[in-house]
C-alpha cells in the first residue's frame, strides 16, 4: 500500500513539474534516459546478478527492439502502432536472445562474456547492412509517442515484473544456479532452462527499452548500440549492486545526474566520470547495495535502531 | 526387491581410471556402507549416479513401482526427478541464501505454478508459495533448524551445515538418499545424534540409504550391507561381519587397521 502511494506520488510529482514546464528540454531528455537506463540495468541484473550469467550483449537485444519498434510507428505512426511496436520490438528480442542463448549459455564466464558480444556486434552489423534499417545513416524522423505516462508505466511495470519474478520458485531456481550450478542441478533445477529463461525475460526488457529510446529521440542509427552500450548497462549493474534491484536504479539515477552534470566540463567530463566509478568501487567494493534491497521496513528498523541506541546513553 | 542395479560402470580421467567396472545392487529399504581407502573412486561412483559425470560404459538403472529407468545418460536434475538425491562431500550449499530458500529451492519440482503467475504474483502462485513455505519449515524441523531457517546457510555451524545438506535433499523427495561423507569433522556426541537422525529419517521416508563413510564405527554400526571399493573397483561386499574378516578389504586397509573400530 505504501509502495502504491510512493508511484503515485512520484508519478504525480514529475507530471505537474513536466506540466508546468519545471522540468524542460534537458532535463526531460536526462529522466528518459534515466527510465530507459533503469529498465536496462534491472533487466541485465536478472541476467548477470541473480543468475550469475556474465553478459555482454545488452545493447544488442535492446537495438532489436529499437529498430523493431521504429519501423513499425513510421508505418503505423499512431499510438496503436506505438504500443505494437514496444510488444513486437520487445517479443524479437526475447526470440534472439533464446535462440542465441540456447548454444550459448553452455557456456560460462568469460567464454559466455565473449560470446553474447560477438552475438551483439553480429546484430549491430546486420542492422548496418540492411536496406529498411538504412544502414549506417540510420533511422530519421521517428514519430514520437514516448511521454512520461508511457515512460512511467514501462519502467515500473518491467521493475514489479522482474523484482516479482525473483521471488518466485523460478526466481529462486536462478538465483541458485549463481550460488551453485552443481549443487541446484543436483537439486532437481534444470540450470539450462532458467539460464536461457532469464536470458529471455532479459532481453524482453532490453527491448522494450530499445523502443522507448527509438520513440522519444526519434534517431537511431547502429552505432548507438555498440560494445559501449553494453558496457554502460553493466558500469550500472556493478554499481548499484549484483542481485540488488534497487541498487540499479539508485546507480541509474545517480550515474545520471552524475554525467549531467559533468556537462559542464566537457574537456575533462569523461575523466571525472570514471575517476568518480573508481571511487565507489574502491570505497564499496559490493556496489552500492551489495545484494540487499532498500525497502520501507528497512526504514523503520533503521529508525527504531537510532531510537534504542538512544534510549541506552 | 532391488531399487538400483549398477552394471559395470567405468570412469577415466585421462590415464586414471576412477571408476573400474563397478557393479553393485541396491535393495529397496536398506542402508547400504559403502567404504574404501582415500582415493577409491567412492565420490566418483555418486558423480556418477547423479549424473554429474557421465559413465564411459555400463549401464545405471532404477526402479520405481515396477518400472526400470536408466539413469545413465540422464541430466542431474532429471535423475534427481527419477528419485535420487545426494549430498556433497565436500559441503555445497546456497552460501548466501538463507537455511529456508536452500530447502525451498530444492523443492521446486512439486512448484506447478508457471511464468505468468509469478510475474503478477497471482492466486496460484501466493497459494503454493505458502504451501513451499510450510513443507520446508516441517523438514526443517526435524534437523532442529526451524529456528534458524532466517540465517545465512554460510553462517550456520559445521555440523549444522551437514545437517542442511540432508534436509535440502530430502526436499527433492527422493526414494534413494546418497549420504558423501556426512559424519565427516563431527565429533562423537554430533556424529551420535547424526546416526539418530539418519535412522529416523529413512522410517519416515520410507527411504533407501546408500551412505560412504569413513568412520568405521558409524559404518559397522548401522550399515546392514557393505560394499567395498579399491583402485575403482569393487573388492568385495557382504555383512559388517564378513567384511571385517575379509582378506583383500583388509589387504586395501593395510597399515589403517580396520578392525580398529
Ligand atoms: N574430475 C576429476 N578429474 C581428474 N581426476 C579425478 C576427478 N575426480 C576424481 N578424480 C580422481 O579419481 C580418483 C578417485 O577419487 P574420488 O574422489 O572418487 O575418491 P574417494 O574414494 O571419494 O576418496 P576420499 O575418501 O578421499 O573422498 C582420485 O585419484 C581422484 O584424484
Ligand atoms: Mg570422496
Amino acid at each position: 500500500m505504501k509502495k502504491l502511494i510512493g508511484l503515485g506520488l512520484t508519478y504525480a510529482i514529475v507530471q505537474i513539474l513536466i506540466m508546468t514546464n519545471a522540468i524542460t528540454g534537458y532535463l526531460q531528455a536526462t529522466l528518459v534516459t534515466i527510465c530507459i537506463n533503469i529498465i536496462l540495468a534491472v533487466s541485465l541484473n536478472l541476467i548477470t546478478g541473480f543468475t550469475g550469467q556474465f553478459s555482454l550483449g545488452h545493447a544488442g537485444f535492446m537495438s532489436i527492439g529499437a529498430y523493431v519498434c521504429a519501423l513499425i510507428t513510421m508505418r503505423v505512426p499512431t499510438v496503436y502502432g506505438f504500443i505494437l511496436g514496444v510488444l513486437l520490438g520487445a517479443l524479437a528480442a526475447a526470440l534472439v536472445g533464446c535462440l542465441v542463448g540456447l548454444p550459448t549459455l553452455r557456456l560460462r564466464g568469460d567464454y559466455l562474456a565473449i560470446a553474447t558480444l560477438g552475438m551483439s556486434e553480429i546484430i549491430r552489423i546486420i542492422f548496418l547492412n540492411m536496406e529498411i534499417t538504412n544502414g549506417a545513416a540510420g533511422l530519421n524522423g521517428i514519430p514520437q509517442f514516448v511521454n512520461w505516462t508511457w515512460l512511467f508505466t514501462f519502467t515500473v511495470g518491467t521493475v514489479l515484473v522482474i523484482s516479482n519474478f525473483i521471488k518466485s520458485a523460478h526466481g529462486r531456481a536462478c538465483i541458485s544456479i549463481r550460488e551453485d550450478e552443481i549443487a541446484a542441478e543436483a537439486m532437481g533445477i534444470n540450470t539450462i532452462k532458467y539460464k536461457v529463461v532469464s536470458f529471455t525475460i532479459g532481453a524482453f526488457c532490453a527491448g522494450i527499452a530499445g523502443a522507448l529510446y527509438a520513440s522519444y529521440f526519434y534517431f537511431l542509427k547502429p552505432d548507438l548500440f555498440g560494445f559501449l552500450k553494453s558496457v554502460d548497462v553493466l558500469v550500472i549493474v556493478v554499481l548499484g549492486g549484483l542481485g540488488s534491484i534497487s541498487g540499479s536504479i539508485l546507480a541509474a539515477i545517480l550515474l545520471a545526474l552524475i554525467s549531467s552534470y559533468l556537462q559542464s566540463f566537457p574537456e575533462i567530463r569523461m575523466i571525472l566520470y570514471s575517476l568518480t566509478l573508481i571511487a565507489i568501487m574502491i570505497f564499496r567494493p559490493q556496489g552500492l547495495m551489495g545484494s540487499k534491497e532498500i525497502s520501507l521496513s528497512v526504514f523503520s528498523k533503521w529508525a527504531s535502531g537510532l531510537k534504542s541506541k538512544r534510549g541506552r546513553v | 526387491m532391488s531399487i538400483l542395479k549398477v552394471n559395470k560402470i567405468t570412469k577415466s580421467f585421462g590415464g586414471l581410471t576412477a571408476v573400474s567396472k563397478a557393479s553393485l545392487e541396491l535393495e529397496k529399504g536398506e542402508l547400504l556402507g559403502l567404504i574404501g581407502p582415500n582415493g577409491a573412486g567412492k565420490t566418483t561412483l555418486f558423480n556418477l549416479l547423479t549424473g554429474i559425470y557421465v559413465p564411459d560404459s555400463g549401464a545405471i538403472n532404477l526402479f520405481r513401482e515396477g518400472e526400470e529407468v536408466a539413469l545413465h545418460g540422464l541430466r542431474p536434475h532429471n535423475i534427481c526427478k527419477a528419485g535420487l538425491a545426494r549430498t556433497f562431500q565436500n559441503i555445497r550449499l546456497f552460501k548466501d541464501l538463507t537455511v529456508l530458500e536452500n530447502v525451498r529451492i530444492a523443492m521446486n519440482k512439486n512448484i506447478k505454478y508457471g511464468f505468468i503467475p509469478s510475474f503478477f504474483h497471482l492466486p496460484s502462485y501466493r497459494w503454493e508459495e505458502k504451501q513451499s513455505i510450510d513443507d520446508s519449515i516441517e523438514l526443517l524441523k526435524i534437523f532442529n533448524l526451524d529456528d534458524k531457517k532466517d540465517e545465512l546457510a554460510k553462517n550456520l555451524p559445521y555440523g549444522e551445515q551437514r545437517h542442511l545438506e540432508i534436509a535440502r535433499a530430502l526436499a527433492t523427495n527422493p526414494k534413494l538418499l546418497l549420504l558423501d561423507e556426512p559424519a565427516a569433522g563431527m565429533n562423537p556426541a554430533e556424529t551420535e545424534n547424526l546416526t539418530k537422525i539418519i535412522g529416523e529419517i529413512r522410517e519416515e521416508f520410507d527411504l533407501t540409504i546408500l551412505l560412504i563413510e569413513h568412520d568405521m564405527s558409524l559404518v559397522m554400526k548401522i550399515c546392514e550391507r557393505i560394499y567395498v571399493l579399491d583402485h575403482g573397483m569393487v573388492i568385495a561386499n557382504g555383512t559388517p561381519e564378513e567384511i571385517r574378516s575379509n582378506k583383500r578389504v583388509i589387504e586395501a586397509y593395510l597399515g589403517e587397521d580396520i578392525n580398529d573400530a
